[in-house]
Order: C-alpha cells, then sequence, then structure tokens
C-alpha cells in the first residue's frame, strides 16, 4: 500500500506491507534508527515516538495507519546539532547508561512538557511510566526531567 | 515481529465496516490495537484482514444526557475518558481509565477494545457490569441494546459476533462507585480486581475469578466479604497467584471497593 507519512518534517513516500509496524517503517524503510525495539510486546517503551501530537508506542501500529499522519522521532528534537534543554539535562543529570531507553523517554518526557510545562513530581512519574530503564536509572532520568519543568 | 500477512481495510463508515466484517470470515475489527496487535505478534490470534475503525466519527465522542446519562462511542480513548468533562459525571470512568497501563497505551486503547477483548484481567469488564452499563452492537440487521451483563460470554468472547460491531455504551447516572485492585507493579495486569456501584444495595462485580465478570450483591459494605464467599468461586491458579489466594484477594478488594462506593 502507498503510504506518506511526514517525519520529522520531511515527507516520504514509500510502498509498504500492511503487516509492518510503525517502527520497522521508522528503522528499516526510512534509516532513522534512533527509536529502539525494546521487548517488541508493547511494555518498555523504547519504541515511543509522536504521531500527530500523541505520544505512542511505535510497535504497536502499523505503519500504515500512520497515512497521512506526522511523526516524530528522538532525530527531530534538536535542530541543527543543538540539543534541547531536555537533551542536554539528561547529559548534566547522567539520566543514561546504556543509552537503549533513552529515545523513548525523551519522546514521553517530550510530549510530558508540551502539555504541562510545570509538571508534578508525580505526574513526572506517571509520564514516564510506560518506559522501562533496565539500567534502573530512573532517579537520574527523573531529575532531568524536573530540572527542565518550569 | 513481522506479523503475519494481513490485509488491511480502512473503511469511512460504521455501513463499510460492517459489510467489510460481514463478507470476510477472517477479518477482525481494530481499535487501538493496544491488546490485538500483540497477540497476533505472537500469533495467538492472525486475522486475514484488519478493518480499521480508526477515525470513524459515529464511533466516538462521549455525551451527557440531561439524565445522567453518559453514552460514550466504542472508540473513545482512556486518555479521552480521563480528559473528559462529560465523563466526569460518573467519576469511577476517568480514575480507573488512568490506572490503566501507561500513558502511551492510555493514547490509543479504546473503551470498547477493552470490552470487546474480554481478557479476564481487563479493567472495564467488571466495571461496566457494576455500573449497570448497556452496549449497543451494530450488525447487518440494525442495532440491538444488551446489558453489560448478559454481554460477556466467556474468555476473549463477548456477544458481539462475526459481522457486528460494538459502536457504544450508555452508563446510567451515578456517583457512588469504586474499584480495587492488586496488580502486577504499580498500574500492572490486575491479578484480581472488583468494581462496586451502591444504589441502595451494593453491586460487585469481580475481574479475574473466572471467564466473565461474577457479579455478586449485598445488602450493605459490611455484608460483601460474606456474599462474595458464598458465590464460591473457582478462580484459576497461575504464577502470580493460587486459586485459593485469589479467593481470598477477592473478598478483600470487593469490601475495599464497596467501602469506596458507600463513603462516597
Amino acid at each position: 500500500m502507498d503510504v506518506t507519512v511526514t517525519v520529522n518534517g520531511t515527507a516520504y513516500e514509500r510502498d509498504v506491507e500492511p503487516r509492518k509496524l510503525l517502527i520497522h517503517f521508522l528503522r528499516d524503510d526510512l534509516d532513522l534508527t534512533g527509536s529502539h525495539i525494546g521487548c517488541d510486546t508493547g511494555n518498555c517503551g523504547a519504541c515511543s515516538v509522536i504521531v500527530d501530537g500523541v505520544l505512542v508506542k511505535s510497535c504497536m501500529l502499523l505503519a500504515v495507519q500512520a497515512d497521512g499522519a506526522s511523526v516524530e522521532t528522538v532525530e527531530g528534537l534538536s535542530e541543527d546539532g543543538e540539543l534541547t534543554r531536555l537533551q542536554q539535562a539528561f547529559n548534566e543529570h547522567h539520566a543514561l547508561q546504556c543509552g537503549y531507553c533513552t529515545p523513548g523517554m525523551l519522546m514521553s518526557a517530550t510530549a510530558l512538557l508540551r502539555e504541562q510545562p510545570s509538571p508534578s513530581d508525580d505526574e513526572i512519574k506517571k509520564a514516564l511510566q510506560g518506559n522501562i530503564c533496565r539500567c534502573t536509572g530512573y532517579w537520574n532520568i527523573f531529575e532531568a526531567v524536573k530540572s527542565v519543568a518550569k | 515481529m513481522l506479523l503475519r500477512e494481513v490485509e488491511y481495510a480502512k473503511p469511512g463508515s460504521v455501513a463499510q465496516a460492517l459489510e467489510l466484517l460481514a463478507s470476510n470470515d477472517g477479518a477482525r475489527a481494530l481499535a487501538g490495537g493496544q491488546t490485538l496487535i500483540n497477540v497476533m505478534k505472537a500469533r495467538a490470534a492472525s486475522p486475514d484482514m484488519l478493518v480499521d475503525l480508526n477515525g470513524l466519527e459515529e464511533l466516538g465522542g462521549i455525551e451527557l444526557a440531561g439524565d445522567g446519562t453518559l453514552t460514550i462511542g466504542a472508540m473513545t480513548t482512556y486518555t479521552e475518558l480521563v480528559q473528559s468533562a462529560e465523563a466526569k459525571a460518573r467519576p469511577i470512568l476517568g480514575e480507573v481509565c488512568a490506572t490503566i497501563a501507561d500513558v502511551q497505551v492510555r493514547n490509543r486503547g479504546t473503551i470498547g477494545g477493552n470490552v470487546c477483548s474480554n481478557d479476564p484481567t481487563n479493567h472495564l469488564p467488571p466495571l461496566m457490569v457494576a455500573v449497570g452499563a448497556r452496549m449497543t452492537i451494530a450488525g447487518a440487521n440494525g442495532e440491538r441494546e444488551v446489558p453489560a451483563e448478559q454481554f460477556f460470554l466467556g474468555v476473549y468472547l463477548t456477544a458481539v459476533g462475526q459481522g457486528e460491531l460494538l459502536t457504544r455504551i450508555s452508563i446510567p447516572a451515578g456517583k457512588k462507585d469504586g474499584f480495587a485492585a492488586v496488580t502486577l507493579g504499580a498500574e500492572g495486569t490486575c491479578i484480581c480486581n472488583a468494581a462496586a456501584s451502591v444504589n441502595g444495595a451494593v453491586r460487585i462485580a469481580l475481574g479475574c475469578v473466572d471467564a466473565v465478570p461474577v457479579l455478586v450483591t449485598a445488602d450493605s459494605a459490611g455484608g460483601v466479604a460474606d456474599a462474595v464467599r458464598a458465590a464460591n468461586l473457582m478462580p484459576p491458579s497461575d504464577v502470580h497467584a493460587s486459586s485459593e489466594y485469589r479467593t481470598h484477594l477477592a473478598a478483600v478488594l470487593a469490601t475495599r471497593a464497596a467501602e469506596e462506593a458507600a463513603a462516597r
């Protein structure tokens, strides 16, 4: 099926099989390998992306379902190589160890801060509930997000 | 994971969706996909065709009538229920939906998908039974309404037949409701859950203890534990809880839910 998907501002037209998951479309067809596949069962959140303003796990959405949509991935966060305040905060607070969960964490935190620029501690924790860090570095991730909150 | 080959259809109306579902034995409705896509990965389900219901306005929306009755489109997401001003007319709905999985799942998962998948560990089947919801099912011969008590027929099985769709759920006015669960992790899969609604008598619907929600009634919150014991539950054992422990949890959670409901 022909689909047109805008990813990080660039429109891509591709022929995709209906069975292809959005995460595979992003990684394999568009070579945008920033979004990771962790569990492939919808639990870990490493594949989190923002589709038409809504945070989703891209392993539970078919690529054909994104036809006509605007997708944001971790590659689209920084402009001209300049890290966002959130990305900078992850660096400063050692909010990544192996880094595998980081793209998903960044997208979840980005979605939170757009909706709620001044989240409470509980709101930050709840916003990151769908993202698993197997290094268990949650506290530093929490502190990084908190430092950016207004 | 690569899914088995599947056809994809995006109908423009409920009528078209019904036609697609009725004319293809292997067709299944795709709602939020937060369960179905995963069971397709595991090959536990291998539909030949997915009929995508996303974007059908007829299946969306939350309406509050003058008498307090809520009518909720089947494709309403958990997030929409949490954020909706209308849905606050029955506060328990948003409160329970806010504890389902995580933000990403709540943004995609739908009330219709939750009840139609009827996984015995789901939150909403017992809640729908406790609050006395009525489900509207559309098919080739028009619509029919089924009370929640008769909607859930077995594990993964509901009154929605092949070629039919759940279109909306109607929930009467009320505030005296409660919900209690023991879960895997803070807001994970339920090991046992109970929904309660107090309207004179106490209505309790228990989840995770049988193939379908088990309805128990009592005169007061204090009588709930005995009523649950009298129901002679025979819940399944698994790695998370033995049958005996689940039976124990059912009485405890039913009491907690009933006390929460009665205190409102």
